[in-house]
């Protein structure tokens, strides 16, 4: 099938972010630890991916990592690539880090409270990162903040330019996390949990925002969350992390339409909107493993009512869901699983009509729910 | 603004009136006789008794607070005992040399305590903050009679940099301002090192990182302004601690300031001149401290004096 072959490697082309093997881990008094094993994911211009996951799956880590702002040691990139725009960035050294950081890639954080300067006003903390990646003066930055202010939503920008973060609302702030990290018109956005601290109709308005400023750059925004909500409100695709490991990757229609993993789909079932009024809500049993207590095979195996014996032994790799499940057993159990990733990815893509990347819908789960 | 300045210095007075009442009873607790003082060892008991009653010293000890106290909320310190002069503008002479030398000291410790700070902060744990730190503790811990004439015998007598004692120049008020202020300069290293740290894992660090400014740049200009707040607000008190500091201080270097005036009252007993320099002292530190409160908005935007 030419056309698809063609398809593909335009899609490859537009791929801005990819991730492929990346594993960090941290150096503890107890030993090293694995936080992120082994995940691989992409983010084309002007799309958005969601990477969702509980506190503690590694999804912060994840994002800080790609920025590379976790301090080293204790965190190390113990495998893998980051590739951003061509580079490298998980090899790359910390002059051309500081080049991308603000100018290419920004970011910004949960918390819109703490993550502003206390002792900066607004404007000079938004027209910083003119000066140092276009070389401007004080006085050249100012039009182009008063400006940014406007396109984010603030109303007097003359009055907001001087004013001290201690003086604006969390909604505002956030707003102003968001001037700051667009100034330099980045291709890619990382937002770690823009809007957890924030109230229900700011957090609609934040990203209603966010949604308005993709349409009108094409910048990409790789959106880090624990709320489905926002991810159905939000992403294009989604990744869905556990304990490290990323568990299911799909489109977000697909996914929240045809969930394959059981953490996934437990997920799903247990948030509130899809609740029965007057019923209880259903949850997930237990919690997750912390890192180093993660032990061998799936880490969601002692939560899993669908876990199998080999759960317990193996751990799934990502795969594309329907070569691998219930429907085929003997496949599953036969083929030695690195193996059986290994043939997936060498097959000629014209031979097995391999989806473009980010279409297709992948799981890390040896008995997925059908 | 103006209520809490109102406030501010309605409380000063009232611990000005505090101190002169303490220092003033105090005076008169001393086991020794002022008037034996001043009359010689071969004066006879009516000589004596004559000079009490001049010097107002038989009346009652409330009628002398209470007429003291009027003269001096007039702007009349009295007349020392010993010089036969007006004590008033006999500390105004001598005050210019001791602020000369508490402003070189508070330049001399915020010159060595802020910049060590931050190099130990950013050493966190290495050898360079560890040598930092013991000499810090060093500095601390060193009586400054013990390091002025340290500092005296090494830069001045042996290497012949500095002059031996004397007022008048800026190589005259480098070793006593760094006797003065090294103590507060070792002090600031460990406040500064604490408070950077502290500030270096606030979230708008990590924002600022995410800037992709250099890491220097992190330090000077997004750490550093929330990091100093705990150290300004020291200065102001400071001016205390460099107000017993000045007379060790001024006696070792020959310094001419109210150290050292206070030093030749406190031997010949001159009460005027006692109570004279130790209620400007007050004045001074009650002052600093109200200076401290009033800096510290100008530095954090949230900080508001009511």
């Amino acid at each position: 099938m030419p056309v698809r072959v063609k398809k593909m490697r335009q899609d490859k082309k537009q791929q801005l972010l990819s991730v492929e093997g990346l594993s960090i881990g941290f150096a503890t008094e107890e030993g090293p630890i694995r936080v992120v094993e082994d995940i691989s994911f992409a983010v084309a211009s002007g799309e958005t991916l969601g990477l969702v996951g509980e506190s503690g799956c590694g999804k912060s880590v994840t994002a800080q990592t790609l920025m590379r702002l976790l301090p080293s040691p204790p965190a190390r990139i113990e495998a893998g690539r980051i590739v951003f725009e061509g580079t490298d960035l998980a090899q790359a050294g910390e002059a051309r880090m500081r080049k991308i950081r603000g100018n290419e890639l920004a970011m910004i954080f949960q918390e819109p409270m703490t993550s502003l300067n206390p002792t900066m006003t607004i404007g000079a903390q938004i027209g910083e990162a003119l000066l140092l990646h276009r070389g401007l003066g004080a006085g050249q930055a100012r039009p182009k903040v008063l400006e940014m202010l406007t396109q984010v939503g603030i109303g007097r920008p003359e009055k907001r330019f001087a004013q001290y973060p201690h003086e604006l609302s969390g909604g505002l702030r956030q707003r102003v996390m968001i001037a700051m990290a667009l100034i330099c018109n980045p291709r890619l956005l990382i937002a770690d949990e823009p809007t957890t601290a924030l109230d229900v109709t700011i957090q609609a308005q934040i990203l209603e925002l966010m949604k308005a400023l993709q349409r009108d750059s094409g910048i990409a925004i790789l959106l880090i969350t624990h709320d489905l909500g926002v991810v159905e409100e939000m992403c294009d695709h989604v990744v869905v992390m556990y304990a490290g490991r990323i568990a299911e990757a799909a489109p977000a229609a697909t996914l929240f339409a045809r969930p394959r993993h059981p953490y996934t789909a437990g997920l799903l079932a247990a948030s509130p909107r899809n609740a029965r009024r007057g019923a209880t809500l259903t949850t997930i049993p237990g919690t997750v493993p912390p890192p180093g207590k993660r032990g061998q095979g799936c880490s969601f195996a002692d939560r899993c009512a669908r876990a199998l014996e080999r759960c317990r032994r193996d751990v799934p790799p990502l795969m594309d869901h329907d070569k691998v499940g219930s429907d085929r057993p003997n496949l599953a159990s036969t083929i030695d699983s690195n193996n059986l990733a290994r043939n997936l990815r060498e097959k000629p893509v014209s031979a097995f009509s391999h989806p473009a990347p980010g279409d297709e819908h992948r799981v890390a789960c040896w008995n997925p729910v059908p | 603004m103006v209520l809490y300045l109102a406030r501010r210095l309605s409380a000063s007075a009232l611990i000005l009136v505090g101190v002169t009442i303490v220092t003033f009873c105090l005076t008169f607790l001393i086991p020794a006789d002022p008037v034996a003082m001043i009359a010689g060892r071969n004066s006879t008991p009516e000589m004596r008794e004559q000079i009490r009653i001049q010097l107002g010293l038989d009346k009652p000890l409330v009628e002398q607070y209470v007429s003291y106290a009027q003269r001096l909320a007039r702007g009349d310190f009295g007349t020392s005992y010993a010089r036969k002069s007006e004590v008033g503008p006999l500390i105004a002479s001598r005050l210019p040399a001791t602020l000369l030398l508490m402003l070189g000291a508070i330049i001399a410790e915020l010159l060595i305590g802020i910049p060590a700070g931050l190099y130990a902060a950013s050493r966190r744990g290495e050898t360079g903050d560890k040598v930092a730190m013991t000499l810090s503790f060093l500095t601390v811990s060193t009586p400054q009679f013990v390091l002025g004439l340290s500092l005296l015998y090494f830069f001045a007598y042996l290497l012949g940099w500095f002059p031996l004692s004397g007022y008048g120049s800026l190589s005259h008020l480098i070793l006593p301002a760094v006797t003065l202020g090294l103590a507060g300069g070792g002090w600031y290293s460990r406040m500064m090192r604490s408070s950077m740290i502290e500030i270096l894992r606030q979230d708008y660090i990590r924002t600022a990182r995410a800037k992709g400014m250099s890491e220097r740049r992190v330090m000077l200009v997004h750490a550093l302004r929330n990091a100093i707040l705990p150290v300004v607000a020291m200065i102001g008190l400071d001016v205390g601690i460099f107000m017993s500091g000045v007379v060790v201080v001024e006696n070792v270097f020959g310094w001419p300031g109210i150290g050292q005036l206070m030093w030749q009252a406190i031997q010949s007993l001159d009460i005027p001149v006692i109570m004279g320099v130790t209620t400007v002292a007050a004045l001074f530190i009650v002052a600093g401290n109200l200076l401290a409160d009033l800096v510290a908005p100008l530095i954090d935007p949230r900080i508001r004096l009511r």
